[in-house]
């Protein structure tokens, strides 16, 4: 049987149990999120011991070099030596400000009290003093005194329950990242990009979205906003006068239900892409939100002859509570994640 | 002996274009098997990333390039899928994309013929057999 040991204490792991689950269950705080190896919030060091190599898949190699790994996805062979992540990681942030992009969306602004380097449409594990963690994409630009998050109120949720209902400007908590591959990359300015998501997968495209038009991103950029109905489409006024503003921009917001009105397209998001872009080889993507959709959608568009390079997917894993919690959480996407 | 048939395969790789082709060829040959009804669940991946790097991985090695496949490997690799019933007829329909995709990116015939031989020889293994 492997064994972990942290803060001097040894902690058995059951057949196939990860480092996190096995410390959950030997009442350790170790903040998590999706359980999935994908939002890094129950990032830890080894001290001692072999750490898997899939329990470090998509860290930084500085992270990976100092025994950083991902102790959801941590299943070691014999006895490890590990530590929490720790302060030297961690950034504290104050919440800046609350604002209600709509009715289930709720922008957070975080200032940070040391610089955090980040490409917009990265995310960050936000860690609350409890210990409670959940991921959110970065929708701010990195030379914005702010973070910008958005959230998804979700049924049950805690994060997004506290940020909704208790959470004040002044609150302190803790960041950790950033992660993720989904950012613009400047260059090819003239190469025709085609973001898409559901909910507040808007987030990162929105970050996206504004890093390309600053780096003068020429070619067309087309983005398609999917929600179930009119009243989770958000930031449509902000997005429609950038359209206003940038010839080569299309805003399209798409409901799944709901009236056929000026300026939003009634119809499944995979379908409203494929009528507007019915050729998209040569083309850079990104899609961002559900993860269905989005691996769908990748798929579709692959086939349709876009580049798998030049294709970025970030589905937004649920959080998932360890097995013996039972279903507490029944997380969706933004609570959840990102 | 051994290094005049690792010279000999090298040339070929080299002949078909080396690491950029293979680059060049992925994508058309996961598109086409995935595309194609009678052997895509097989390629069904959440990850399709890895799914690629595997498939690169594969076209580098029937094309005589550096490979760190052996024939172990393929037999391991690909047990699961025989258990699910992977046969000729799907190792078939994969050499078909194959010889389709380097047919397109204009390698010429007599090279794509020594792929399909090398592909073909790797039969046994892939169907653990």
């Amino acid at each position: 049987m492997a064994r972990v040991k942290l803060e001097g204490q040894w902690y058995g792991l059951d057949e196939g149990e990860s480092v996190l689950d096995g410390l959950l269950r030997g009442g350790v705080r170790v903040p998590h999120s999706c359980r999935a190896g994908a939002c890094q919030s129950c990032l830890m060091r080894a001290e001692g011991g072999a750490v898997p190599a899939k329990a470090q898949v998509g860290l930084k190699e500085t992270l990976k070099a100092r025994g950083y790994f991902l102790s959801c996805a941590c299943h070691p062979e014999g006895d490890l030596e590990v530590a929490g992540a720790g302060a030297e990681l961690r950034v504290p942030a104050r919440i800046a400000t609350l604002e209600r992009l709509s009715d289930s969306v709720l922008c957070v602004r975080l200032r940070p009290e040391k610089p955090l380097e980040y490409r917009a449409g990265q995310y960050v594990s936000l860690i609350r003093a409890d210990g409670l963690a959940r991921s959110y994409s970065l929708a701010s630009q990195p030379h914005e005194d702010t973070l910008e998050l958005h959230v998804r109120r979700t049924a049950g949720g805690r994060m997004s329950g506290w940020l909704f209902d208790e959470a004040r400007p002044g609150d302190a908590l803790e960041l950790q990242g950033p992660a993720g591959e989904c950012f613009y990359v400047p260059g090819r300015p003239e190469q025709p990009l085609l973001l898409a998501g559901t909910g507040t997968g808007l987030a990162p495209l929105y970050g996206i979205l504004q890093d390309a038009l600053s780096h003068g991103h020429t070619g067309p950029i087309w983005l398609f906003h999917g929600a179930l109905e009119p009243s989770g489409l958000y930031l449509v006024e902000e997005l429609r006068a950038l359209q206003s503003c940038y010839s080569q921009f299309q805003y399209r917001p798409c409901v799944l239900k709901g009236q056929e009105r000026v300026g939003v397209t009634v119809g499944a998001l995979d379908a409203v892409i494929k009528e507007a872009c019915p050729r998209p080889a040569g083309w850079r993507a990104w899609l961002c939100g559900d993860p269905s959709l989005v691996l769908s959608l990748r798929k579709k568009l692959f086939l349709a002859g876009l580049s798998l390079k030049d294709l970025h997917a970030d589905a937004f894993l649920p959080s998932t509570p360890p097995p013996q919690e039972g279903v507490e959480v029944s997380g969706r996407a933004s609570d959840a994640s990102r | 002996m051994s290094t005049n048939v690792a010279e000999k395969k090298s040339s070929l790789y080299e002949q078909i274009g080396g690491e950029p082709a293979m680059e060049a060829a992925v994508d058309l040959f996961y598109r086409k098997v995935l595309s194609d009804e009678r052997i895509s669940h097989f390629f069904e991946d959440v990850d399709m990333e890895r799914q690629s790097a595997k498939q690169k991985a594969f076209l580098t090695m029937v094309c005589g390039g550096p490979s760190a496949y052996s024939g172990k490997d393929m037999r391991k690799g690909h047990a699961h899928l025989v258990q699910r019933g992977l046969n000729d007829t799907h190792f078939d329909a994969v050499v078909e994309h194959l010889s389709a995709t380097l047919l397109e990116l204009g390698v010429a015939k007599p090279l794509v013929e020594q792929v399909l031989a090398i592909a073909g020889g790797a039969r046994a293994d892939v169907l653990d057999r």
